[in-house]
């Protein structure tokens, strides 16, 4: 673990990236590495391109209306916006997990199982076990195990929160992508992922989208500090939060932003 | 304080407003159904409902409406039919596939929009010149094309708007599931929004059944069941319309039965088709 925690593998790096929706300049000249096995967290207030610097990672950002990106993102040294075969394969490496829940129009059971199933997993003695894993590791499984076929929105909306966490697991992806997903959530639920997020990255990329500067400093082992579209300053967490070097980031850092 | 007193006079206003449209629509409602029961009901009887016209049935000769029951059936079950086989496929193109085109579908949603005002004697008419031109007699087929070609635009549009309410975050959701679109209409957006789809579907077929002017022309009137689709049909409307414009009034009192059977249609489709909505929605959605 020590040695390990030494050696850092990018998952993903991302060169000269820039965003424009319309006339709007979005993300400008983003340069970045995201270890593996690592959270990464996103940190900035609103309205500086962290979500939109999360979608154009598993390329959401193709259903933003007049988006046009130039600059390249690599996932294992290959690039997503150029010669990539099949994008729901991309996708499907990536779980996300969003501000709010949105839980699929079926039942507990169904909403984990169907990730396994539109991949061609139909064995229902597999689909039953592996919903029981997944649940299990997103912290799930005892607050459900009785009702599994009750509909997915009948869950609290933490529940929900960590039944999205479930469901994303289960296609098995390398990375999480989480667009402050505890945004919506109670002090419990919310401390409920950040432990699972602590727990599942040691075997998963985590990159967290956050606006909570102290859910950065509980979680975080390196950071992106974004402002207005621009990365101000990037590195371990420990360090940035020690030795801030930036002004602005300085001033996040005291609260006194504007 | 002044303003404190008009802001309650003018609550109250709009809440007396209110309660008199919602009145004005229950009392009209009620009217209409009182008049339908109050003269169908006598001339009501099983044999109406079950024989077909014989000789001289609009001057007050014996028989019955089965071949207008039928023919109404056949003909709005068949419009209903081809008008979701387009419908369904158009309306989640629209909202799962053109989703970010938004000035695209705006463009097409207008021209539906269009296509819904048009009324129906208009498509009947152009039907009726198409039938000429390629030489076809008055059919039910043609009828039912006629009928599916201005109930899909009805169809569709209401089917849009359902699927429109489809939160972007769901969307999201399932593609970063690695779905494909067409897994993501069938398994999510349809599943979604079956009430929508069912309200759909019982919009247009009640605007099927109930039309007069489009079949005129198109599926024309008989006085037998038809047994293909090349044989012209009836229909309740215009059997209603030839019984009421006969001078005899006892002709005119059948024509309430055919309203009453028409309605009593409508109203058994309409629950069944809550019924299923209701026993699809309970189980895997709120």
């Amino acid at each position: 673990m020590t040695l390990n925690n030494t050696i850092v593998n990018e998952k993903i790096q991302i060169r000269d990236l820039n965003l424009h929706i319309g006339q709007q300049h979005i993300l400008k000249d983003i340069n970045c590495r995201i270890p593996e096995k690592k959270i990464t967290v996103i940190l900035g207030s609103s309205g500086c391109g962290k979500t939109t610097l999360l979608k154009s990672l598993n390329r959401l950002t193709d259903l933003y209306p007049q988006v046009k990106i130039n600059g390249s993102v690599e996932l294992n040294g290959q690039n997503i916006y150029n010669g990539i075969k099949d994008i729901n394969d991309l996708r499907r490496k990536m779980g996300l997990l969003s501000q709010r829940p949105a839980p699929l129009p079926m039942n507990i059971f169904n909403n984990v199982a169907y990730g396994l199933r539109i991949s061609g997993r139909t064995s229902k003695k597999f689909l039953r076990y592996r919903v029981e894993h997944y649940l299990k590791q997103a912290n799930l499984w005892e607050e459900v195990k009785d009702r599994l076929s009750a509909p997915a929105s009948s869950l609290s909306i933490g529940q929900q929160q960590r039944l999205c966490l479930a469901r994303g697991l289960a296609v098995d992806p390398e990375i999480i992508l989480a667009d402050e997903p505890t945004s919506a959530l109670d002090p419990i639920s919310s401390q409920t992922i950040e432990n699972r997020f602590l727990e599942l990255k040691n075997y998963y990329t985590i990159i967290l989208v956050t606006h909570a500067l102290r859910q950065a400093k509980r979680i975080a082992d390196y950071i992106i500090f974004m402002y207005l579209g621009e990365i101000i300053e990037q590195g371990e967490a420990s360090e940035f939060f020690l030795h801030p070097k930036h002004d602005l980031t300085k001033a996040y850092l005291r609260g006194s932003f504007n | 304080m002044a303003t404190r007193k008009f802001r309650k006079q003018e609550e109250t206003f709009f809440i007396y407003l209110m309660r008199l449209a919602c009145l004005s629509i229950v009392v009209v409602m009620g009217l209409i159904l009182y008049s339908i029961l109050k003269k169908g009901i006598p001339a009501l009887n099983w044999k109406i409902l079950t024989t077909v016209p014989e000789g001289g049935f609009y001057f007050g000769g014996e028989g019955g409406i089965l071949n207008a029951i039928l023919g109404s059936l056949y003909l709005a079950f068949g419009a209903t039919l081809i008008a979701l086989v387009l419908s369904i496929p158009s309306a989640l193109f629209l909202n799962v596939h053109l989703r970010k085109y938004t000035r695209l579908t705006n463009i097409i949603r207008l021209i539906i929009d269009v296509l819904w005002g048009i009324p129906s004697v208009v498509y009947g008419a152009f039907a009726f010149s198409v039938m000429i031109w390629v030489g076809m007699r008055t059919s039910l087929l043609a009828g039912m094309i006629t009928v599916a070609l201005f109930i899909t635009p009805i169809m569709l549009r209401s089917m849009d708007e359902s699927l429109k309410s489809v939160s972007n975050l769901l969307y999201e959701a399932a593609l970063s599931l690695g779905s494909t679109r067409s897994e993501i209409s069938v398994r999510i957006f349809l599943k979604q929004c079956i009430p929508g789809m069912i309200t759909a579907i019982l919009l247009s077929f009640g605007r099927a059944i109930g039309d007069a002017a489009a079949v005129l022309f198109t599926a024309g009137f008989t006085d037998n069941v038809p047994t293909s689709l090349t044989q012209p049909a009836a229909t309740l409307p215009l059997s209603i319309f030839f019984q009421l414009s006969s001078p005899l009034p006892e002709v005119r009192e059948r024509a309430y039965a055919a309203a009453l059977a028409l309605t009593v249609i409508i109203l058994i489709i309409s629950v069944s088709g809550r019924l299923i909505s209701y026993k699809f929605t309970r189980n895997d959605t709120k």
